[in-house]
């Protein structure tokens, strides 16, 4: 099976928030309750009801002036920390390169969180039990129940982007159209996500620098990470132990969100 | 739209002023960003740095309001371009055939005429100022001065239309390229600066690039919205815009045209049947008190709308459509047929038709929406009804139009939701009103309507293509369509009207030929497809559908609820608006799509077509054309009048390609505005200066000063028991420019929105932007709760402190502005932060356009402090 991906050209994005809104309605996600913190850019932070959010950044002033606007979302890495932390395969690499969640498996054991070099993935934690009940992100719209990928269509976000800045195809494919699209704008533009993290499956043509658009300059995966991944079959042997340091976690976890309720 | 939304890809430039696109009409930029990848360039003229800034190539910002100082050096530097190029160099560089040919650059004006550069007070020849104090008008002009010299077939200069002219000088001076460069001499770079406040150097790269759309080939469109309009000189806005696509050779081609993106997907469509006071469907004019036959009004059209035939060019003959036909002209024809539509076999030769049902405007008074709120305020209105439209928060003056709903004793609200109209006796959150809701009298009854996934019908987006919308889902609840509700309504009227022999007008009710019920879901409520048929217009006898307005007649044997959608229907009785062939079949694939749905007039994709091709009818740009002549044949568009091109026509017919004006030419002059025939540079009503920098009349406070104002802008009072709701304020009392804008997350009055956790979580609140230095003199910080106020109120949001808004240096003196959406209100999920829902529109003033009245909803005085 070809590689796909999602290209997102930040050139053409107006950051109207279409994918933010389609990627809530086609995931069955609930508005979050926001405040405006003096930006025009909202949620806060990507959450389990938020798993797509436009970022906007002003650079420079007067003459120099510049409003950027990027995606902030699961890239699907080739090599990604959060499938080589996974202890229990609920992340795993599906043939067309993206990264999906198996949520039966996923124990809410947070290394996916802690690993990920863009700091995507969020933990869904039922309040009342403090037990958590999944790993969150962009599944390429391939969870079970709500996959378009699988049947024949293509991503939320890319379907309802107004002006091509989003676009899906088979990776080669749109690699060459970004390479391309560089070339046509000059400057400092760039491809992100050829061949950082083993190359992404979400590829970004950008205007300037990663660090302008809030993205790593050279994403890479934590050697503790790597550790796992050697440690992982160990792991599964040994699940017993696995499952009494989950228990470890789940109360870490709930003792956490205790106190952060209390702080407010 | 002249043009429409796919066209736009054909543009090589790109110039977005008055309109924010990408947030307003985010999918316009599709077409935009196409344009920039076949190599255009995008020049973004706005007083804040937008997304649509974002993405241009080119970013000039300009104090609220300045558009016609930025336009009008725009069109002083092209003027001044093509006479230092001489001849040839004009040539090479512009479209001199199409300027002087197409337009009436050549033609003499009356000699009599004196315009600012003249007179020293920036007014032209024939002004009368109103009585001082009076609410209404500033003032008004006798335009007799400003008519060609010869009115009915006006000559024109050799030296223009030989196109031998070197200085100024060679010109005749009464020729309207030579009045022109009288007047837009004075709009110097230095001046543009100095009133605009964008840098020198910035203006000429954009006058520059922006010219280079001249040449003949290439072509640039102008996208405008709100921001230009909503002025006390709105219309001059558009006028200037008009010129300088005039001038370049802009209008009738591919990629060009001036573009007006409507602010909602069916203003067009209202527009076109009956939204404005002063038009009837097509617009055809209103009816005043004084014609009381129907030869009356035709007499009135024909002098509007009559022919003149231009001396001297190569085209000799103006189709002056609405006159086109002495005998019979087009004008009766559509009048008629709209009466026989309305009133049936009730319309007969002898009754001329219903004429004398049409309800009457009193001559030269304004129905607009601020005087229909001054007319309320006054006690004048006793009910209202309100459909789609939420003055409570889109009203100018917002507080001051609530209160002015007291007077009612009863007020119908047709809406989704509870809006702010229909809530505006809950007095405690709405305003701090003189009166407790238990003493409004007002008896508000709200019906629910269906929204537009409910119902079916047809609207009609800006490029004038109607399209039909299926109904998805019945209608939740009890909620109905407007056009069931509109149906029952006058079916009651109807029998009420029978039961009452001296009910007033009772002819006018009782005659209206009213069937609308078919079969199906249709049986007992009303038809869409009904009145899309009434729409289009049939032969009465028959029924059958009539499939072009050349098949309308004078005699009573047609009907056409509206001359323009004439053609949208087969002879069949099926609808184009229905039809969705995917194939571009039009030259070159420039996007016509002609298949799909169909547009006004007869499918005509780009209107003034003619002008995009030469003499001999071969297009300018032969990458993008419209039309060709091909063997004696059109091919294309639909073209703008099927006669042959120019050269081919024999003496006496050769149609000249403006076919909708009564001289047959675009209008470079335009003799039939309030204000003048060229655009002035006025201050807004409320202006941070204390003179007018370009007229150089100072400002004399009181109600606006003529001259310093526009001389002819509509000035409302909003008089609430002797209090005075519209007060003006002043620079030492209110330093910064307010304005208001829309965001791409929210919709107009925002019920549809800010009843939707989605979009309320992307836009949670009230904003109020402003720029860096002016945050850091108030002491304001990003987040901040601010209050913004003004001569009439004041509101609360939060701070949002960006580089986006640039101090601009104006006059000598730093201008700052303040920005603030005008969604908010005090019903629905998010609501304002002050009680009032802190409406954008409690800060604007009561006070419009002089020919539209449209309110000045995008430039006033505030103030900013933090709460």
């Amino acid at each position: 099976m070809a590689e796909k991906a999602i290209l997102y050209d930040a050139s053409k994005c107006t950051a109207c928030r279409a994918c933010q809104v389609a990627c809530k309605n086609w995931n069955e996600l609930e508005a979050v309750e926001t405040t405006n913190r003096g930006t025009y850019e909202n949620p806060a932070d990507l959450s389990p009801q938020t798993w797509l959010k436009m970022e906007f950044r002003e650079i420079g002033n007067n003459g120099t002036l510049r409003w950027l606007f990027s995606r902030r979302a699961c890239m699907h890495c080739s090599d990604a920390a959060c499938v080589k932390v996974c202890p229990t395969g609920a992340l795993y690499y599906r043939p067309d390169g993206f990264v999906a969640i198996d949520k039966n498996k996923c124990t809410n054991c947070g290394y996916c969180v802690e690993f990920c070099p863009f700091d995507i993935p969020r933990l869904d934690v039922n309040r009342a039990s403090g037990l958590g009940e999944r790993v969150t992100k962009c599944t390429a719209c391939t969870t079970p129940g709500l996959n378009r990928i699988d049947n024949d269509a293509i991503p939320a976000c890319v379907k309802t982007c107004p002006t091509g800045a989003l676009s899906y195809g088979n990776r080669d494919t749109l690699l060459a159209a970004a390479e391309a699209r560089v070339q046509e704008l000059g400057g400092n533009a760039r491809l992100y996500g050829k061949d950082e993290v083993g190359g992404t499956h979400v590829l970004y043509v950008l205007e300037d620098s990663p660090t302008a658009y809030g993205l790593p300059e050279d994403p890479t995966v934590p050697a503790a990470a790597t550790a796992h991944d050697i440690l992982k079959p160990l792991g599964y042997a040994v699940a017993g132990v696995v499952a009494l340091g989950l228990l470890l976690n789940v109360m870490v976890a709930r003792a956490r969100i205790i106190s952060r309720e209390e702080e407010k | 739209m002249t043009n429409h939304w796919i066209d736009i890809r054909n543009a090589d430039r790109i110039m977005i002023i008055g309109s924010n696109a990408a947030e307003n009409h985010p999918i316009s930029f599709k077409w935009v960003t196409e344009a920039k990848e076949r190599g255009g360039k995008l020049i973004s003229v706005d007083p804040r740095f937008t997304r649509t800034s974002s993405k241009a190539d080119i970013y000039a910002p300009i104090r609220s309001g300045t558009d016609i100082t930025f336009i009008g050096g725009m069109i002083r530097y092209i003027l001044d371009d093509m006479q230092k190029l001489g001849p040839a160099g004009r040539r090479a560089k512009y479209n001199m055939t199409y300027v002087k040919e197409y337009t009436n650059a050549a033609l003499i004006v009356n000699p009599a005429f004196k315009g600012p550069a003249d007179t020293g007070t920036g007014l032209f020849s024939g002004y009368t100022a109103s009585t001082n104090g009076t609410p209404g008008r500033l003032g008004a002009y006798d335009k007799s001065t400003w008519q060609y010299a010869d009115t009915g077939k006006p000559a024109s200069d050799p030296a223009v239309v030989n196109d031998t002219w070197q200085t100024w000088e060679d010109l005749d001076p009464n020729c309207v390229l030579r009045l022109m460069w009288n007047h837009f001499s004075r709009y110097t770079p230095e001046k543009v600066e100095e009133i605009t406040g964008c840098p020198e150097d910035t203006f000429l790269e954009v006058a520059e690039t922006y010219a280079q759309s001249g040449k003949p080939g290439t072509a640039g469109t102008i996208m405008y919205a709100m921001g230009t309009t909503q002025h006390t000189y709105g219309t001059q806005n558009i006028r200037d815009y008009a010129i300088l696509q005039l001038l370049l050779a802009n209008i009738g081609v591919a990629g060009g045209g001036i573009n007006a993106l409507r602010g909602t997907s069916n203003v067009q469509g209202s527009t076109d049947m009956l939204l404005l006071y002063h038009l009837l469907p097509g617009y055809l004019y209103m009816v005043n008190h004084n014609e009381q036959t129907l030869d009356d009004y035709l007499a009135t059209a024909k002098k509007g709308r009559g022919i003149v035939t231009p001396q001297g060019l190569a085209g000799d003959k103006s189709a002056a459509w609405w006159w086109y036909n002495d005998d019979d002209p087009n004008s009766k024809k559509y009048i008629v047929s709209l009466l026989k539509a309305w009133y049936g076999d009730n319309a007969t030769a002898g009754n001329e038709f219903g004429f004398s049902y049409l309800p009457k405007k009193t001559s030269g008074d304004d129905y607009s929406h601020i005087a229909i709120f001054e007319a309320l305020a006054a006690g004048m209105i006793k009910g209202m009804m309100v459909w789609g439209q939420n003055p409570a928060v889109g009203g100018p003056d917002a507080e001051g139009e609530r209160r002015a709903l007291e007077n009612l004793d009863w007020l119908v609200v047709s809406d989704l939701f509870e809006t702010e109209t229909a809530a505006f006796w809950k007095q405690d959150r709405a305003y701090d009103g003189k009166l407790p809701p238990s003493q409004i009298k007002t008896e508000v009854f709200l019906l629910p309507a269906a929204c537009s996934y409910e119902k079916q019908g047809s609207i009609s987006n800006s490029g004038r293509w109607a399209q039909w919308r299926w109904k998805a889902i019945d209608p939740i609840g009890q909620a109905r369509p407007d056009l069931r509700i509109t149906d029952e309504l006058m079916l009651k009227l109807k029998e009420l009207y029978e039961a009452d022999a001296n009910a007033p007008h009772r002819d006018a009710i009782t005659n209206l030929y009213w069937d609308y019920h078919t079969s199906g879901d249709y049986a007992d409520e009303a038809d869409p497809n009904a009145v899309a048929k009434e729409i289009n217009g049939y032969e009465w006898a028959t029924g059958t559908p009539v499939t072009s307005f050349t098949g309308l007649k004078s005699d009573g044997s047609t009907t056409s609820g509206n001359w323009l959608y004439c053609g949208m229907f087969n002879a069949d009785g099926t609808n184009k608006a229905k039809e969705h062939d995917p194939v571009d079949r039009s030259l070159n694939q420039i996007g016509l799509y002609s298949g799909w749905t169909w547009c006004w007039p007869v499918n005509r994709r780009i209107i003034y077509n003619r002008a995009s091709v030469d003499l001999d009818g071969k297009p300018w740009d032969s990458q993008h054309p419209v039309i060709s002549r091909v063997n004696g044949s059109w091919q294309g568009d639909v073209p703008d009048g099927g006669w042959p091109a120019i050269n081919e026509a024999d003496p006496g017919s050769k149609f000249l390609p403006f076919i909708m004006h009564k001289e047959g030419v675009g209008h470079l002059w335009g003799p039939g505005q309030a204000e003048g025939p060229l655009p002035e540079a006025y201050e807004p009503w409320e202006s941070p200066l204390d003179t007018n920098l370009m007229t150089g009349v100072g400002n004399n406070g009181g109600r606006g000063t003529p001259g310093f104002n526009n001389p002819c802008c509509y000035v409302g009072e909003l008089k609430i028991n002797g209090e005075i709701m519209n007060e003006r304020g002043m620079p030492d009392v209110f330093p910064c420019v307010g304005m208001t804008y829309r965001l791409t997350e929210h919709w107009q009055a925002g019920q549809m929105t800010r009843n939707h956790p989605w979009l309320i979580e992307l836009q949670p609140q009230p904003i109020a932007e402003l720029g860096e230095e002016l945050a850091a003199e108030k002491g304001i910080k990003s987040g901040d709760i601010v209050r913004v106020s003004t001569a009439r109120g004041s509101i609360d949001a939060v701070a949002i402190v960006t580089p986006r808004f640039r101090r601009l240096r104006v006059g000598g003196k730093d201008v700052d502005h303040v920005g603030v959406p005008w969604h908010w209100g005090y019903t629905g999920l998010s609501t304002g932060i002050s009680p009032n829902g802190s409406s954008g529109n409690v800060l604007t003033p009561h006070v419009g356009d002089a020919n539209t009245t449209i309110p000045e909803y995008k430039t006033f005085l505030c103030n900013i402090e933090k709460v």
